[in-house]
């Protein structure tokens, strides 16, 4: 009960601004909240939400751990292209469903991996390190496609993108059971403790035994895994592969959701679960903003102005001057002389 | 001029951090034309007396006089415009501009509006020929050596200020030839009548250069003294706090366990590291607590660095249970059941902002790998335990250990080893920066757990706390091991002379 509550207070804050926002939008747009049943399958604004925020919680989900040991991935919206142009190319060569699975998810760990030498080995600013394959990327990309659009035509591997199962379309399946997968391993396990204590202080960690390499090389590749199934659903779903537009710009929404979700770019404690919420926010917005009837040209403005307003409550000096109203209205009538005594 | 008054005096200078004393009633004056050395262990409170006397922080207590009259600096810039310049151990330059840029930056000759470059070359070029040194002004800072960097960051510092230069481990990264080079130009200014201040650890260039010695300790003045007249028995009984001829435990009346313990079970020999330490022979026998002892810079953490495997040995072997192992890696080392509490607490030792629960945990999961965690529960139990017989307060598991105090964080990391089991343990400075209490129970812990035959090496500044806890007392020097001292010599007076060099025929 204690460990519940004390999850809840985490992620009251994105679960309070999530619900603002949802409750905006639907006054907004009348219907927003609606679930339909068509042809066995759930339509609906939420279903819609949950649907399109599939790459970004994919991503976000490596990122938060990634973030977690102080670090940060640039690479993986050019990891997705570069997953995607391999899967396209498999499917078009006629490989099985499987292959074509199994490899694009090796091409990600193998890009997560490459990460983790340059970080964990070579002890390169992580920002450098990943800004590398993220530039280098997409031109992989470009050459495993040959410079077009590679479109290929099988249902099977498409369906991975616009299928839907029991009424559920399948990428939710796959973003949340990704999530449930890494979330258990990383709590399950001392994974999630030992990474939170290289992030924290890799030294100190270190001399207590701690191998932090592997845990970098593990966050990595974790990230570059998540990404490389982000990129097979965005493949499948437009059934083909475009190195040039695929995934881009997506690490900085994971990015972004990481810390709407409160983990600290610092380093340190993690909730795989608050950045989802935070991942869940922005695609909120995205959708919100398209079906209340926003001129479009609007949509990245008002996006920009909702985290800003999102992050000025989350920020440090805000939560300040909240806690210092709190504790002056506790000690106000306890001490008068404060202003002498602390000067 | 200032005929009656000193350089720069301060007088009852007091500062706290957080409600603890850095520096307490301490005096201090420098006359012009003087050298000063400015000595003390870690934590003496050189470098807050220094930056009280350069700006950087403001005195709580006490009076600083410039030439007689009070000054207040502020900033680094007042203290600079007030005649006050420093130039501090990583040389505060930019080593992205060129000499000449360095040596005017912020007060650029200029010539309408412009910057007046070859006025700045030409003012750059006979500034630092006073310096006998010669060299391409519009090079960058980069292509030069660190000595040189020095010297022209000594002269930007006098040409800025020129009353009192003060100078903060100068020679630490310095060759032999190179620090003849700068106390050349010491003494030089010494002439021109700048009072120079003057921080290092190396006592023979004390003796070298300086002309007066001030000896802070634990933040209090021991004592300002003419090198001339301080034998350097007597600076280094300054510096560690013990009067020679003072009483000790009594180490004869202990019974000759140390050789009833058996044959050493963990040896070293010939172990050392090239620029670390020279190699040394260690044996180390069950229930037996080594200290090191030695002064600041003279390789006891290095030594501890090179057995927990922080630092790889490039030569001799370690040996435990007559088998030899490899230890290049702290997970080495942990695997063969050694325990490391680093002098640094807060960024070698704990891990702020988890909890003293996970913060307990963490070498045992380490050890245990990450596929097989401690259950919260486990570690609850663990947590608790300890947090019990260690006394740490508060008594809250939960809390993150960056919130406890100094001597309840290092309980913890002391838990983290016990938990652990251990057959070494080696403490660095265990009782650094801890109050009297914990101190205490800290050096009873150890009396403790060597009984139950775990064996310790215990480096400590604190000579009382050596011969208090060690049964044997390994002396350092110069990055050597010089003497090893036990029963009847283990005194302080015996660690000061080996230290000084010269008991060490008869402690050896």
């Amino acid at each position: 009960m204690i460990w519940f509550t004390r999850r809840l207070r985490r992620l009251a804050p994105q679960l309070i601004a999530l619900a603002i926002i949802l409750g905006l939008i639907s006054l907004m747009a009348p219907g927003f909240l609606t679930i339909s049943v068509q042809n066995g399958r759930l339509y609906g604004s939420l279903i819609d939400i949950l649907l399109r925020a599939a790459p970004v919680a994919l991503l976000t989900v490596g990122m938060t751990l990634v973030i977690a040991t102080r670090g940060i991935d640039l690479s993986i919206g050019a990891v997705i292209a570069i997953c995607g142009a391999v899967a396209a190319t498999l499917i078009t060569d006629g490989y099985p469903l499987p292959v074509v699975i199994a490899v694009s998810l090796g091409v990600g760990i193998v890009c997560g991996l490459w990460n983790g030498v340059l970080v964990a080995v070579l002890d390169i600013q992580p920002i450098i390190a990943t800004l590398i394959l993220m530039v280098a990327g997409r031109g992989i990309a470009q050459l495993i496609t040959e410079g077009v659009i590679l479109t290929f035509n099988d249902d099977t591997f498409a369906a991975l993108g616009s299928g839907s199962m029991a009424g559920i379309p399948i990428p939710i399946y796959l973003w949340v059971g990704t999530a449930l997968i890494i979330g258990l391993l990383m709590r399950r396990t001392a994974l999630g403790f030992l990474i939170e204590a290289t992030g924290i202080n890799r030294r100190a960690a270190s001399l207590a035994g701690v191998r932090a390499r592997f845990l970098l090389f593990s966050a990595y590749a974790i990230s570059g895994l998540c990404a490389a199934i982000a990129g097979m659903i965005v493949t499948a779903d437009i059934r083909g592969a475009d190195a040039n537009n695929a995934g881009l710009w997506l690490e900085l929404d994971a990015i972004l959701a990481v810390v709407v979700g409160g983990t600290s770019l610092n380093g340190g404690r993690f909730s795989i679960t608050a950045s989802l919420i935070g991942a869940l926010i922005i695609q909120s917005i995205n959708t919100g903003i398209l079906v209340s009837g926003f001129p479009p040209e609007f949509n990245l403005i008002i996006k920009a102005g909702i985290i800003i307003v999102v992050l000025t409550l989350q920020s440090p000096a805000i939560m300040t001057v909240f806690g210092f109203i709190k504790a002056s209205r506790r000690s106000d009538k306890l001490n008068h002389g404060t202003k002498e005594a602390t000067r | 001029m200032s005929g009656q008054h000193a350089l720069l005096e301060a007088r009852s200078i007091g500062k706290s951090f957080f409600g603890i004393p850095a520096l307490d009633e301490v005096d201090f004056t420098l006359q012009a034309g003087e050298i000063h050395a400015l000595l003390g262990e870690n934590g003496a409170g050189k470098s807050t007396l220094i930056k009280i006397l350069t700006g950087v922080y403001r005195r709580d207590r006490g009076t600083i006089s410039l030439e007689g009259s009070e000054i207040y600096p502020d900033t680094v810039g007042e203290a600079q415009a007030l005649g006050i310049g420093t130039v501090y151990q990583e040389v505060n330059l930019l080593e992205n501009l060129t000499v000449a840029e360095n040596l005017f930056l912020g007060r650029q000759p200029r010539r309408l509006g412009m910057i007046d470059r070859r006025a700045m070359r030409n003012r750059s070029k006979a500034l630092l020929e006073r310096y006998g040194l010669h060299i391409d002004v519009d090079a960058l800072l980069s292509s030069y050596s660190v000595a040189i960097r020095q010297i022209i960051a000594i002269a930007r510092a006098v040409d800025l200020s020129g009353k009192v230069l003060v100078l903060d481990e100068p020679t630490a990264s310095l060759d032999a030839n190179e620090v003849k080079g700068l106390f050349t130009v010491l003494r030089q200014l010494r002439e021109d009548g700048v009072g120079i201040v003057i921080i290092t650890h190396f006592l023979d260039q004390v003796y070298e250069i300086a002309d007066r010695v001030t000896v802070l300790r634990n933040g209090r003045l021991v004592g300002s003294r003419a090198i001339s007249e301080l034998p350097r028995l007597d600076l280094i009984s300054m510096m560690l706090g013990r009067e020679l001829q003072h009483i000790t435990r009594d180490h004869q009346a202990e019974p000759e366990t140390i050789d009833d313990r058996g044959a050493p079970s963990i040896q070293f020999q010939n172990y050392g590291k090239k620029g670390s330490v020279a190699p040394f022979d260690l044996d180390i026998r069950p229930g037996e607590v080594v200290g090191i002892a030695g002064l600041l810079g003279s390789g006891r953490s290095e030594t501890a660095f090179l057995l927990f495997g922080i630092d790889r040995a490039d030569s001799g072997t370690a040996t435990i249970d007559g088998e030899q192992v490899s230890i290049t890696s702290p997970e080495a080392a942990i695997a063969n059941r050694f325990g490391f509490c680093p002098e640094e607490r807060k960024t070698d030792g704990i891990v702020g902002d988890l909890s003293v629960a996970d913060n307990i945990a963490l070498a045992l999961q380490a050890r245990r790998g990450w596929m097989r965690p401690i259950s919260s529960s486990a570690k609850r139990e663990l947590a608790d335990s300890f947090i019990k017989s260690l006394d740490i307060r508060p008594a809250d598991r939960e809390r993150p250990i960056k919130f406890l105090s100094g001597g309840n964080q290092q309980k913890a990391i002391l838990a983290r080893w016990l938990a652990t089991d251990p057959r070494l343990l080696i403490l660095d400075e265990p009782t650094r920066g801890i109050d009297i209490g914990a101190h205490a129970e800290i050096l009873k812990m150890i009396e403790r757990l060597c009984s139950q035959g775990m064996s310790l090496v215990v480096i400590s500044s604190e000579l009382e706390e050596l011969t208090a806890v060690a049964h044997r007392v390994i002396v350092l020097s110069d990055r050597r091991h010089v003497a090893e001292l036990s029963g009847h010599q283990l005194t302080t007076d015996g660690i000061i002379r080996a230290i000084a060099g010269t008991g060490e025929t008869e402690a050896a």
